[in-house]
């Protein structure tokens, strides 16, 4: 069947040759027939035609990605993937991301997903269309297919005879839906994929090219300011424009009901205007805010939706010792470098918006939405920004950007937040409570386990427009979507609340709270962060019950081998013996998960120093060990888990969102404090387990738990206390210490 | 009309004297390096060089920048003529968004400047003003200490460009 034509597409994609690409249409097509026939791996099942992902014309190869560049590196790993089953120079391609105009709907680009989902389509659809290209070339050349071989963009026969791959395509060649499998190359011979090639995007943003949406300047842009309501709820009372307007490039107000924004000429006189705007605009604000300093409490008194996730019994298996813990994690800020960014313009009856979303399609629709037009009258197009770690504020500045440049038409507005915008509006990462209980046997073997997750949702990510403060403050408000636990296996706040070690009796309980008192979404990792901190707290504890080593014990508990390669990595490379006792003042930690239960398997081994006049804590060395199946960029692997591990540090040691009754109170850097350079560990080793022709593995969120929870046995180590509230704070240590 | 020298040229800066110096650069003189991150000189991703020292670019109006000399990444090198800690950099990856990276070799070029041989305390101890979210701390610290290295190379090899000195 041939696939439906979009126009607004053709027009796009038309010229040299060049391969006509529809999605929306083959999307559904695919649907229909997704009984029928086996689907083709990666997200070529959700857009099954090759040219969606592969196209060839006059100006080169070009590789199409619906995912969004986060800097995670992902685009220059995607170029590794092309370029190997292609058989083409890695610096021959482009590669060209999230665009509803150009590329496949991949929805977010979140959850460890990129190269599992996305790579695995690139990588398919090259092999397929090598294959198409060599058939082609056998039929040109009446030479045996097997008689061909590819090289350097190029197919080459017998007689040395060379057809270029521009040479070979023609007409809509490519506009083909992916077969079920592809004839991938053996991994052995893999000359790009596995190698660590430089990062495309670093030369530019050592050296002050444009890299970022914040970076782009259209002809005739101007700049705007929100105005952002102090609390949320808070409604416009009063709001005189008169001292604003005169002052010099001033552009426009927009109002509409409690969305309060202004424009002007050059940056920094909307910023100026902004400050003028905020003197005169009143507000009527109500409490709302739970109690910070109890969010125990707060959080298992609210009405929750409980469901028990796993449960297994074995009667013949009784304990003998029990123990229960309770942790606790706050509320914590993605808290981006850049504040939230995004510019806009109408014209031509097309709003098109430059943003830094993790998800274009999703925003596109609560955009359109929001601004009640057509879907096709709205385009998004992913410019990199600051990274965001999840959802943060960049889906609203997109929706700002939009609803101010309506108001504008012609015009390319640009928003850019303010830091205490991003820290006091962004969503933050939920806060949770797990309780656990657990009882060992005379062998010091857990044989009866039990784990309770009380969250929020980690998803309040746009698809409608309810989700985007500006939807949210119009005048016309539009409501915010009932809040919808994430399914597992992956799971939302119950994200690796199954663990992965075998029990023979076991009960984990999802207890979803619906009601979400602050503002929350997304943060890397979502609920496995916390969860995976509380269940390889417990493992410590419970393996110092038993009297036994956490690494072996461990490995008592574990069957899937991969995971326990990857412990056993990670234990020798640290130099981990048994019964070892850490120097004075410092303690040894150990942590291990599969994230998501289903991606990459991590295991950290960490060292901490504790100064007991104070309290502080100091990571001295980590070394971690990660499987992420094929290895397609070992150096962008392994900065990822650097990152990661740092961040969750961060996070662990030092991170909570703090609020009064009615504001939230931090709001920038001083009143939330992160990671700094004094806290910043000796060393970090990374050892990467690689599997060659296994399935990618997402491993972009991988260390975020382990690193959490082996820090937190780190410290238990050093001090002989047990902090279970998130974050450890000096404080807390100290007080510990000193009780 | 304010005179500012800025990588080593004059420019004719049309803007209010309490302009901070992050938006001269950024919006008179379309530069792309110096970031926006706080506005509160908080977290260095807008740090340049002005008169050999490392400067938070969102608190310095301009009006304070009479008859000084400003430097920014874009001053250092290019992607075809890096400076030694644009190549650093590079060579280490050091970056992964990259957002405060800009930031983080400004005020590294500024203490290599003045110390071409710094101990790694005494990086930790410069570069404690600017914060990296990623996490790509380690990195950064070897691309300095590479960048150290290389300095002391390209002063035998008159092919490298070294920027600012």
């Amino acid at each position: 069947m041939n696939g439906p034509v979009n126009l607004d597409r053709r027009q796009v994609l038309a010229g040299g040759g060049a391969l006509v690409v529809s999605f929306s249409l083959s999307d559904a097509f695919a649907q229909d027939h997704a009984a029928a026939a086996p689907k083709p791996p990666g997200s070529l099942a959700t857009s099954p035609y090759l040219d969606a992902w592969i196209r060839i014309d006059a100006d080169g190869i070009t590789i199409f990605t619906g995912k969004a560049e986060l800097g995670q590196g992902f685009k220059t790993a995607f170029q590794q993937i092309a370029a190997e089953e292609l058989d083409v120079s890695f610096a021959s391609l482009k590669v060209v991301t999230a665009d509803t105009l150009l590329t496949a709907d991949e929805g977010y680009t979140s959850g460890s997903q990129s190269t599992q989902y996305s790579g695995t389509a690139i990588q398919n659809a090259a092999a397929q269309v090598r294959e198409i290209l060599v058939a082609e070339a056998a039929r040109r050349l009446n030479v045996p297919m097997e008689n061909l071989r590819t090289e350097n963009g190029a197919v080459i026969a017998p007689d040395g005879q060379r057809l270029g791959y521009g040479d070979l395509v023609a007409d809509n060649m490519l506009h083909v839906q992916a077969q079920p499998k592809s004839k991938l190359k053996n991994p052995a011979t893999y000359k790009v994929m596995g190698q660590p090639v430089p990062r495309v995007d670093i030369p530019a943003k050592v050296t002050g090219g444009a890299a970022y949406v914040q970076d782009m300047r259209l002809p005739g842009m101007v700049h705007a300011r929100i105005i952002r309501p102090p609390s949320y709820g808070a409604q416009l009372t009063e709001c005189d424009t008169a001292s604003v307007e005169k002052l010099p490039g001033f552009v426009k107000v927009v109002r509409d009901g409690n969305f309060l924004a202004v424009v002007a000429r050059k940056e920094f006189q909307a910023i100026k205007a902004m400050r003028t705007l905020s003197k005169a605009a009143k507000w009527k604000e109500k409490p709302g805010l739970p109690k910070q300093d109890d969010l125990l409490a707060v959080l298992t008194s609210l009405k929750s939706n409980d469901t028990t996730i796993f449960q297994q019994s074995d009667a013949s298996a009784t304990g003998q010792k029990t123990i229960e813990a309770t942790f606790t994690r706050p509320y914590q800020a993605h808290g981006s470098i850049g504040p939230s960014c995004a510019i806009a313009q109408f014209a031509d009856g097309t709003m098109k918006v430059w943003t830094h979303t993790q998800g274009v399609y999703p925003d596109r629709q609560g955009i359109a939405e929001m601004l009640k037009v057509p879907l096709p009258s709205v385009r998004l197009i992913h410019v990199e920004g600051s990274g965001c770690y999840g959802h943060n504020g960049a889906d609203d500045a997109a929706a700002d950007a939009a609803l101010i440049a309506r108001e504008l038409p012609g015009i390319p507005v640009r928003v850019q937040w303010m830091r205490e915008q991003e820290h006091t509006w962004e969503p933050f990462g939920p806060a949770m409570v797990t309780k656990l209980k657990a009882s060992l046997d005379g062998n010091g073997k857990i044989v009866d386990w039990n784990f309770d997750v009380w969250t929020n949702t980690h998803s309040m990510r746009p698809g409608g427009a309810g989700s985007m403060l500006a939807a949210q403050h119009m005048a016309e408000p539009f409501a915010v979507p009932e809040p919808q636990p994430i399914p597992l296996p992956a799971g939302g706040g119950d994200r690796n609340a199954i663990p992965i070690y075998k029990f023979p009796n076991a009960k984990v309980v999802h207890r979803f709270i619906p009601e979400m008192p602050v503002r929350v979404s997304a943060m890397r990792a979502l609920g496995a962060y916390h969860n995976i901190f509380s269940i390889e707290s417990f493992m410590t504890e419970l393996a110092e019950l038993a009297g036994v080593d956490p690494v072996e014990f461990r490995l008592n508990h574990l069957e899937d081998k991969r995971g326990r390669e990857v412990i056993e990595k990670a234990a020798k490379e640290f130099g981990w013996q048994k019964a070892q006792k850490a120097p004075l003042d410092r303690g040894y930690g150990f942590a291990f998960a599969r994230y998501k239960s289903l991606a990459a398997y991590c295991a950290i081994a960490s060292e901490v120093e504790i100064n007991r006049e104070t309290g502080r804590p100091r990571l001295v060395r980590a070394v971690a060990a990660v499987d992420s199946g094929q290895v397609v960029n070992p150096d962008g692997l392994i900065n990822q888990v650097e990152g990661a591990i740092l961040q969750s540090m961060s996070w662990t040691l030092y991170e909570a969102v703090t609020f009064d009754d009615t504001r939230i109170t931090s709001t920038d850097w001083q009143t939330y404090p992160i990671l700094r350079f004094d806290a910043v560990p000796d060393k970090i080793d990374v050892h990467i387990i690689n599997r060659p022709g296994l399935p990618f593995l997402g491993s972009g969120e991988t260390g975020q738990g382990p690193a959490a929870a082996s820090v937190a046995n780190a410290i238990a180590n050093a001090t002989g206390k047990r902090l279970r509230d998130l974050p450890l704070t000096r404080k807390k240590i100290k007080d510990a210490i000193d009780a | 009309m304010t005179t500012l020298k800025v990588n080593g040229h004059d420019h004719e800066i049309d803007a209010d004297p309490d302009t901070p110096l992050l938006y001269v650069l950024r919006d008179e003189l379309k530069l792309n390096a110096a970031k926006f991150g706080c506005g509160l000189g908080q977290c260095g991703a807008c740090t340049v060089i002005v008169d050999g020292k490392a400067v938070l670019s969102c608190v310095t109006p301009l009006l304070l920048l009479k008859g000084k000399e400003v430097t920014t990444l874009e001053g250092l090198g290019t992607v075809e003529k890096p400076a030694p800690i644009q190549r650093a950099f590079m060579e280490e990856q050091a970056a992964q968004c990259g957002y405060c990276i800009a930031g983080m070799m400004m005020r590294a070029q500024a203490l290599l400047q003045r110390n071409s041989k710094p101990t790694d305390a005494q990086i930790r101890s410069e570069m404690q003003t600017n914060l990296c979210r990623c996490g790509t701390h380690m990195r950064i610290l070897r691309a300095v200490h590479r960048a150290a290295h290389l300095m002391d190379t390209a002063e035998l090899t008159p092919t490298t460009q070294g920027g600012a000195q």
